[in-house]
């Protein structure tokens, strides 16, 4: 399949019905490309037209401005808002929550106004509407998976269910760790500490996170964010359950399980 | 009749009123203090907000029986005000029990509803006492809250209990004066609690029974006035503060930080210099050094916390032994806050620099540096606190006044600003991958 660039469609007169955000993760870290591919490859399958700014996408700002850059997120706001205004861009998704949160609420103050869906939502929509069909009996029907929530997806935006709502469409037994939802524990990553070392203390968060998790005897654990991803697949390492236990995204689930 | 206990009441609560609202005024202007910040949207929602977070205690109720003894405790304070207003006019009006004529049967109602919530709040006092002292909660005995703030909390308790049972003292002494047909004490019909007791004072004389009543009211009365006054420099100053927090507790996303429009309009002059008007003044302090640079809301915030500990239970780099604690950062606010009023108000209302502030002296660069920014602390707090807001300003500060930053940011900052990405890839491989698709 080919993925086309916005500037491509432009260039064809066209603007796509949905612009693909990938984000940093999403398009460097070998391990989130894989969350990107699965992604881009439903949304193909679907027959969604959509695009990606591909060399012209750039960081939204947000670990900048959680470290306290502010100067820098302008920077990076301006700059995309610039692009994306340029293409005419009406709606986004992306499946990064982080990207999700500044583009959805920070970008309108700095004149960005888009329809922005996270990745998790779409997946639920087109579930709902027939047109993500799975596979009967599929690989994880009856296995249990323990859904990690994203502090970006979920406290600050209110997303606690789409993502549990796909994951149930794969008929597996979806099994809660003690702090979920809006009591869910953070993986460690947010706030820019993904981009350092963690202040001295007696345990790192990704662990204490991964251990509830693994509490849970879930096969899997389902994440929806490229860094909580990266944070509990070390906690499993550490943990040396990675021949048990594997940390997917939900687009990755819904990849191998569509018809 | 002397009047003499009349001009000592009247003296004692002209004193009284005084002294809180003197308090209360220098709060109002500390929290005047912070930058100004509009909150005139979502009126419907903000009075929802009174209603169900501040009246309500909505949050409260994640632990369902901590939030039933507490909201006995709240209506119980709340509606034994109402005998306080009989007591207040007693007190001016040299009377005693002055609704009972009015109220008539209906009296012994009411006194029994108040004596049922004194028991409970008594009651639930002590178990509040038990959860701090002996059974040892282990927000309740965390290391913020060595010295002063724990005895604060036992104070509160120990006061409500004291006040609780001289009411019950001042009624039952009462019940056996009406028992022996003592003069001014008219028959109010049987209460529930206090009659239990009667049988201890059946054979005092009315001599000492008439004195232990009066001890009792006094005692009860001053209480409650030293209680008012209490109230400003403890933690419990949330039964008034957690009602305007809620109505101002922000509204939208907590996902979303506060913009800085100095720094937006920088950014866009130089990158659309025709758009800058000639006369720009620059901009101010970015981010928050010292509490003055803090938005009012986030100083209203550190008077209203109780320092229940829930944001620093829920707060992930608390629970891994990083010294962040949200809830020190309140406390932490409010400390120099106070320290910044004093100082003005021993400089004629001039604030003059003590060479200290809220960042490094008050809160540490290691404390900042832990936040992930993951909103636990702001879903968790009962009275509508964000820590968040204050970490995230003082971050600002750190950066962009100090250049502080550890050196894996500055290489972030440094890749996105060059590379776009926050990792030190080439912007040209960005998408790659999708050059490897099948």
């Amino acid at each position: 399949m080919q993925v086309k660039s916005v500037a491509e469609m432009a260039a064809a007169g066209k603007t796509p019905e949905i612009l693909f955000w990938v984000g940093c993760a999403g398009s460097f870290d070998q391990r989130a490309q894989k969350i990107t591919k699965a992604f881009a490859a439903i949304l193909d399958k679907v027959g969604i037209d959509f695009a990606i700014l591909g060399k012209e996408e750039a960081c939204t700002g947000d670990p900048a401005r959680r470290a306290g850059n502010e100067f820098l997120f302008q920077m990076m706001a301006y700059q995309n808002i610039q692009v994306l205004n340029g293409y005419g861009i009406k709606k986004i998704v992306t499946a990064c929550p982080h990207c999700f949160n500044t583009l959805k609420n920070e970008y309108p103050e700095l004149g960005g106004h888009y329809e922005v869906i996270h990745h998790t939502t779409l997946l639920q929509q087109l579930i709902d509407e027939g047109r993500i069909k799975l596979k009967e009996g599929g690989s994880f029907k009856g296995k249990k998976i323990s859904y990690h929530d994203s502090c970006y997806l979920g406290r600050a935006n209110g997303i606690y269910e789409a993502p549990r709502k796909v994951l149930e469409a794969l008929d597996a037994e979806l099994v809660e760790m003690k702090r979920c939802k809006s009591k869910g524990l953070c993986c460690g990553a947010g706030g820019a500490q993904m981009f350092k070392e963690d202040e001295p203390g007696n345990k790192r968060i990704n662990l204490e996170r991964t251990e509830e998790a693994l509490a849970t005897g879930a096969s899997f654990i389902a994440a929806a964010c490229p860094f909580c991803n990266t944070m509990m697949t070390d906690g499993v390492k550490n943990q040396e359950k990675e021949n048990e236990v594997a940390v997917l995204d939900i687009a990755e689930m819904i990849a191998a399980e569509m018809e | 009749m002397s009047y003499l206990p009349q001009i000592f009441f009247l003296l004692l609560s002209t004193v009284a009123v005084f002294a809180f609202t003197k308090k209360a005024g220098e709060i109002k202007r500390n929290i005047a203090l912070g930058r100004p910040e509009a909150f005139l949207d979502q009126k419907s929602k903000r009075w929802q907000n009174v209603l169900l977070l501040a009246l309500g205690q909505k949050k409260m109720f994640a632990n369902l029986p901590v939030a039933i003894m507490h909201f006995f405790l709240y209506v119980g304070f709340l509606i034994i005000n109402l005998e306080v207003l009989e007591i207040v006019l007693d007190g001016i009006l040299g009377t005693h029990r002055l609704f009972l004529p009015y109220l008539g049967n209906a009296y012994a109602f009411f006194i029994n509803v108040f004596e049922w919530l004194a028991v409970s709040v008594l009651v639930f006092c002590v178990f509040f006492l038990a959860r701090r002292n002996v059974l040892k909660v282990k927000r309740l005995v965390h290391k913020d809250l060595v010295g002063w703030p724990r005895s604060d909390a036992n104070y509160i308790l120990v006061t409500e209990i004291v006040l609780m049972t001289l009411f019950l003292t001042m009624n039952t002494t009462d019940l056996v004066l009406q028992s022996k047909s003592a003069p001014h004490y008219s028959p109010t019909g049987d209460f529930f609690w206090s009659a239990m007791f009667t049988p201890l004072l059946q054979d005092w004389s009315i001599e000492n029974l008439v004195i232990l009543e009066r001890v009792a009211w006094w005692l009860h009365i001053a209480g409650i006035f030293a209680f008012l006054n209490y109230l400003p420099y403890s933690k419990h100053l949330h039964i008034v503060l957690a009602f305007p927090n809620a109505y101002f507790a922000r509204l939208d996303s907590t996902g979303k930080m506060h913009n800085m429009p100095a720094v937006q309009n920088e950014v866009l002059y130089a990158m659309q210099p025709e758009l800058a008007p000639t006369d720009a003044a620059p901009p101010a302090r970015f981010g928050a050094k010292d509490v003055q640079d803090l938005s009012w809301k986030s100083l209203m915030d550190a008077y209203s916390c109780t320092e229940c500990g829930r944001c620093t239970d829920a707060c992930p780099a608390n629970a891994t032994g990083k010294l962040l604690s949200p809830r020190k950062i309140m406390m932490a606010t409010r400390d120099r806050l106070e320290t910044v009023g004093k100082i003005m108000a021993t400089n004629k209302g001039e604030f003059v620099p003590d060479n200290k502030s809220l960042l490094h002296d008050y809160i540490s660069v290691e404390e900042l540096r832990a936040c992930t920014t993951c909103n636990a602390c702001v879903e968790e707090c009962p009275v509508s606190i964000s820590p968040l807001d204050i970490i995230l300003e003082l971050r600002r500060s750190l950066i962009m006044e100090e250049s502080n930053a550890p050196q894996e940011w500055n290489g972030t900052f440094s890749n996105i600003e060059n590379n776009f990405a926050p990792w030190k890839f080439s912007p040209d491989e960005r998408d790659k991958w999708a050059t490897e698709m099948g």
